[in-house]
């Protein structure tokens, strides 16, 4: 399989995450799409990672095309920060209105 | 590098004194003791250009005098912030020791990403300044608004950090150095490949939305208005030209190349944010909710920078950060403590309390740009960068008519205070120290001091 491939699943997997951001109107499965986003964004990174490592023009170079797997990690870690912080901001909504519905959030338009 | 290892070990320290220290005033002074440290050993490395350790950073980290001018200026603003809030951020809830570990979070953060040199630490940097902010917003937690303002803060801020990697990834594959350092990227060199011209534009979406830069603004109204008082003070300043210092570093040394083509873009966003800023700020009842459109607004002047991208722009950008942060900081001190923060609160503030009224006036003409104020300097060295750039001189006009456009509301409060009649008591008179009268003297004296010599902060910038 080429890279075009890989670049199609990413795009459409970030793409069906950014349909279920503006779209859906509770809050886990909007959560559950930026995941989405982000993990679209981690299979691009491994992929380029495989096709620079074959190309010659990055073996040349000082830096190494494993970088881009270890950013890979990285997101890892901080979309695991962000789900703690964002399911505790979730929890606090649930307690105080019974409710997980994004359209909830209409108190401050005036 | 000492600033980053100080706030990160101080946030840990604050974190424990929540745990074992009963007193609920001794985090406070604990936090100013942090506070002061760092603007120390910030100073002697912009000073003498030497960390205390020299720990090999693999070069993903540059410390140039621009750099450490600019974490000063976030310091010794965040320490005006604390001598002014302090008291205010213990009336917020329980946990005031973990308040102030998590803005020492953020000052960590916005280390990170004033000194980054490749795209993983902007992306690090980034999220450490972003997510203690989505605790912060929510701390007020039996109010809804602040659920409310915290849940829609993190969706939208996690969205755009969805975006921003995504376009990482399509510069690192564009890029035949497969590469992430920022100065390595080596774009503008032979033609553009279709995959960097996107990961361009879903970076700018990003740190648009990070900067709340309009289109991308419209979260940013509802959480400052919604977050406790305190903390929105904090989100419109620090973290906001924090944002700016990331984008312009960015746009700088990997696309500075190729500035001529995305320069379109920007001009488009600077004069939106420009139009939709003022505009809407105008028909604000709420001065809260008017200073969250104003900073919308001032955001549109700093975007000049990145639209001029030269010597200049850099030196406003840091006289800005000052100036506005500075002005912003006071108001909102003054502010919090109002009983009716509608723009009658301040009705007959000029009989009552003469010397809160006399700084929030000068806070606000600060922000106008009146001559004489850092804020006069400031937006006078964005538009000379702008002018010095040399294509597209018209949007200086557009940036001036805007500018007067926002003296309409700013100039509001400003009648309210001097020339309407009291009604009722405006602000609790034990709310009042003598403290924080002269602390809110000596930033209004700063700000006159920047608007006279501003020779004194940029100087700094070539220090290195």
């Amino acid at each position: 399989m080429g890279i075009t491939s890989y670049i199609i699943l990413s795009l459409t997997l970030f793409t069906i995450g950014i349909i279920g951001v503006l779209v859906r109107r509770n809050a886990i499965i909007v959560f559950m799409c930026v995941e989405l986003m982000l993990n679209a964004v981690n299979l691009l990174l491994v992929a380029f990672s495989k096709m620079h490592s074959a190309s010659t023009a990055a073996k040349a170079s000082l830096t190494f095309a494993s970088d881009a797997q270890i950013f890979v990690f990285f997101i890892m870690i901080v979309a695991a920060a962000e789900v703690s912080v964002g399911l505790a901001i979730i929890v606090m909504m649930y307690r105080n209105t019974h409710s997980i519905d994004v359209n909830f959030l209409n108190r401050l338009k005036n | 590098m000492n600033a980053i290892l100080f706030s990160a070990v101080w946030g840990i320290v604050m974190m424990f004194s929540g745990v074992f220290i009963k007193s609920k005033s001794t985090p406070k002074y604990l936090a100013i003791a942090g506070i002061v440290l760092l603007c120390i050993v910030n100073g002697a490395e912009l000073y003498t250009g030497m960390p205390l350790y020299n720990y090999d950073t693999m070069n993903m980290l540059s410390t140039t005098g621009f750099n450490l001018t600019f974490l000063e200026v976030i310091f010794g603003c965040t320490l005006f912030y604390f001598l002014l809030n302090g008291s205010d951020i213990e009336k917020v809830g329980e946990h005031v020791g973990e308040y102030f570990a998590l803005i020492f979070f953020v000052l960590c953060g916005v280390a990170l990403s004033a000194t980054y040199q490749t795209l993983l630490l902007l992306f690090i940097g980034i999220e450490i300044m972003s997510i203690p902010l989505y605790i912060l917003t929510g701390s007020d937690k039996r109010n809804l608004k602040s659920n409310e303002a915290s849940l829609k803060y993190f969706l939208m801020g996690a969205f755009s950090t969805g975006i921003l990697l995504m376009g990482i990834a399509f510069i690192y594959g564009g890029n035949s150095n497969a590469s992430f350092y920022i100065n390595q990227l080596q774009i503008g060199v032979g033609p553009m490949p279709v995959m960097v011209t996107f990961g361009l534009v879903f970076l700018m979406i990003a740190l648009s939305f990070k900067v709340s830069a309009a289109p991308f603004h419209f979260w940013a109204p509802d959480v400052y208005d919604g977050s406790p008082t305190v903390f929105s003070s904090f989100m419109m300043t620090i973290v906001k030209v924090a944002g700016f210092i990331a984008f312009i570093r960015l746009f700088q040394y990997s696309f500075g190349l190729v500035n001529v083509q995305w320069q379109k873009l920007i001009i488009v966003i600077t004069i939106a944010t420009f139009v939709i800023g003022n505009i809407t700020a105008v028909f604000q009842q709420s001065v809260k909710r008017m200073m969250a459109y104003s900073s919308i607004a001032q955001a549109g002047f700093m975007l000049l920078a990145i639209f001029a991208l030269n010597d200049k722009a850099k030196e406003g950008l840091i006289l800005y950060a000052a100036a506005y942060s500075l002005a912003t900081i006071g108001f909102f001190a003054i502010l919090v403590r109002m009983n009716d923060k509608t723009i009658e609160g301040f009705n007959g503030l000029g009989k009552t309390q003469p010397v809160l009224a006399l700084t929030a006036t000068l806070f606000l003409l600060s922000l106008t740009g009146i001559p004489l104020t850092a804020g006069f300097q400031a937006k006078f060295y964005m538009l000379m960068a702008a002018v010095q750039n040399g294509s597209n001189f018209w949007i200086v006009i557009v940036a001036v008519l805007f500018a007067a456009v926002s003296a309409y509301y700013y100039f509001k409060v400003i009648q309210a205070i001097y020339f309407k009649q009291p009604q009722g008591v405006a602000i609790e008179a034990e709310n009042v120290s003598s403290f924080y009268k002269v602390m809110l003297v000596i930033t209004a004296v700063i700000i006159i001091i920047l608007g006279a010599y501003p020779e004194l902060l940029i100087g700094w910038v070539y220090h290195l």
